[in-house]
């Protein structure tokens, strides 16, 4: 199977995240990193493709940068990576983002798109869904097992309750939790590979799809901040101050 | 202003977000419509009427993954009726149907809100970000229907406003292969205790613990205290606890009377699912572990060490 993996490049999330005074986007160093989420889908699709005689396909929109986190996702054997990186698309909302990563994905031949369920600086999680209803394929969401047979895909699909399992045929997207696979970590000759790979950065002029501002931050403030208590080092007593605690709050 | 609220039934019942939301959109029109997407009831019709429904387009499933024939069916009621406003909760479904209709429409939607204000015509969505320390408005600038995904919990869920709905039921629209998906199986986990999203206390476990067999003190201290078991993701992911236990981002969001946090270093994406709990207690044998910065009590040790006599004392009061 030809399989795509949406990634993404964020800010490594071990430094705290500051918002732009003027324009109120998130600071973006130029050596961003594979965000977490997106090993899981790297690792999926490369299983898949393993097994298929197939390859697998990044697909990244945001700013180009140093690009180590699309080599992290290269080294681990994707086979190329398209990146599309446009000064209009600084700020760009989800809307905006699925519809620049279907014109990109629309150039491929794909029978599996992978997806995270939510992105780790974003968090806003209906990307995904979006993409899937412009490339008019079925959306298979919350993944935490994916297996393939003769073109059918089947997933455990989590729900506030367990699991549900759905399957479907191929073109389909697929959004899979961290849960789904144990990621391979980039071997030595990998990570060589990786540096003479194709990455094709393009802009949107490329693609034809000129986005449109719906929306606009009208406000940023600090939260009020929680009053921390007291922070006491255990002398072996420390549990009598818990259930000091718990009868305060009345519970026991 | 015309506010619709989408409700998916979970388990024979309106999903409990739905029913905060629905108490939410109350405080925005006279009149709030709920889609409902389920095989749908008369009890649960009226449980809907007995929180302010004065519609419900009621939408039938049957064994199809309905996300993008339900996305097809809300964009034609929409443009039926023309609602200002669809609310969504964040669950799985809610958020595939959200992001599809706004494909579909060709409208931008804003996810992850806690709260939505209108202002005449204008409206607002709140977002807290980095973990809650910071809260951004974002104002719509397009066209209607403006749509809207809320975390769980955003609202209290209060019955009102009480009316018989009139139910009016639109069938799921062929979309052909994009509503091919099919949902062969469902697997409901056995769990044991109170429900997570409504215990008054919750004890949850983090990386920290060490191990899985560990996570027997967590249990042993929940049964003492009826507390409910929470974890972080990263518990889940290493297979320890089933996903349902999960707190946070990509789990469930809690605010019990009181929080235990043991073994939790306090993750953004954690701390967003129980930031609001009443009392926080945290153990963790790293002092500088961002959870002590919004505990009530932190213990800066081995929880593992710690745990045990906690529960020896518990055990000795009863």
């Amino acid at each position: 199977m030809n399989v795509v993996v949406c990634t993404k490049q964020i800010p490594d999330p071990a430094a705290p995240y500051q918002l732009d005074a003027e324009t109120h986007f998130l600071e973006r160093p130029t050596d961003q990193i594979l965000d977490d989420t997106d090993r899981y889908g790297v690792e999926m699709g490369l299983q898949v493709a393993e097994q298929t005689d197939g390859s697998v396909t990044l697909v990244s929109m945001g700013p180009a940068g140093t690009l180590q986190g699309i080599r992290q996702a290269l080294a681990m054997g994707a086979a190329k990576a398209i990146v599309i990186e446009d000064p209009a698309l600084r700020g760009a909302d989800s809307w905006t983002t699925a519809q620049v990563l279907a014109a990109a994905i629309k150039r491929e031949e794909f029978d599996l798109v992978i997806a995270g369920t939510e992105s780790t600086d974003g968090s806003a999680g209906v990307l995904p869904q979006q993409l899937a209803e412009l490339l008019g394929v079925p959306s298979l969401t919350f993944a935490k097992h994916l297996e393939q047979e003769d073109g059918t895909i089947r997933i455990q699909r989590q729900t506030g309750y367990g699991y549900d399992v759905v399957e479907s045929p191929t073109p389909v997207l697929v959004t899979v939790t961290s849960g789904v696979v144990e990621p391979r970590y980039p071997t030595f000759k990998g990570i060589m590979e990786a540096k003479k790979k194709s990455i094709d950065v393009i802009g949107l002029g490329d693609l034809g799809v000129s986005p449109t501002l719906t929306q606009r931050i009208v406000e940023v403030r600090s939260a009020p901040e929680r009053v921390s208590g007291e922070v006491i080092e255990d002398d072996g007593q420390a549990y009598q101050r818990i259930v000091q605690a718990l009868e305060q709050a009345k519970v026991i | 202003m015309k506010v619709w609220v989408f409700i998916e039934e979970s388990q024979g019942e309106p999903d409990p977000i739905g029913l905060e939301l629905l108490t939410k959109a109350r405080t925005l029109t006279d009149a709030p419509a709920v889609t409902y997407l389920g095989k749908g009831s008369d009890e649960a019709f009226a449980q809907l009427g007995s929180y302010g429904a004065t519609t419900i387009y009621h939408i039938p499933t049957d064994d199809h993954l309905p996300s993008a024939a339900a996305a097809a069916a809300l964009a034609a009621l929409s443009g039926t009726y023309d609602p200002d406003v669809i609310m969504f909760g964040s669950t799985p479904t809610d958020r595939d149907v959200a992001g599809r209709l706004s494909a579909r429409m060709g409208l931008p939607v804003i996810s992850n809100g806690v709260d939505v204000l209108v202002d005449g015509e204008s409206v607002t969505v709140v977002n807290e970000i980095f973990g809650g320390g910071q809260i951004v408005e974002t104002a719509f600038a397009g066209r209607t229907p403006y749509l809207v995904v809320l975390r769980p919990k955003s609202f209290p869920a209060e019955p009102g406003g009480q009316t018989t709905p009139t139910v009016e039921t639109v069938a799921l629209p062929d979309v052909g292969h994009a509503g091919a998906a099919l949902v062969t199986g469902s697997h409901v986990e056995e769990r044991e205790g109170p429900q997570l999203e409504d215990a008054s206390i919750v004890v949850a476990a983090g990386r920290g613990m060490g191990s899985a067999e560990n996570l027997s003190l967590i249990q042993r201290l929940a049964e003492l205290l009826g507390a409910a078991q929470g974890a972080t993701r990263a518990v889940v992911d290493a297979g320890w606890v089933p996903y349902s236990s999960q707190v946070g981002q990509t789990g469930k969001t809690v605010k019990p009377d009181v929080y235990i946090a043991c073994g939790i270093s306090g993750a953004m994406q954690h701390v967003v699912g129980m930031k609001d709990a009443k009392v926080i207690i945290a153990i963790n044998k790293d002092e500088e572990a961002p959870i002590f910065a919004l505990s009530d009590l932190g213990i800066v040790g081995d929880v593992n060490k710690v745990l045990p006599k906690l529960i020896e004392a518990l055990e000795a009061r009863k």
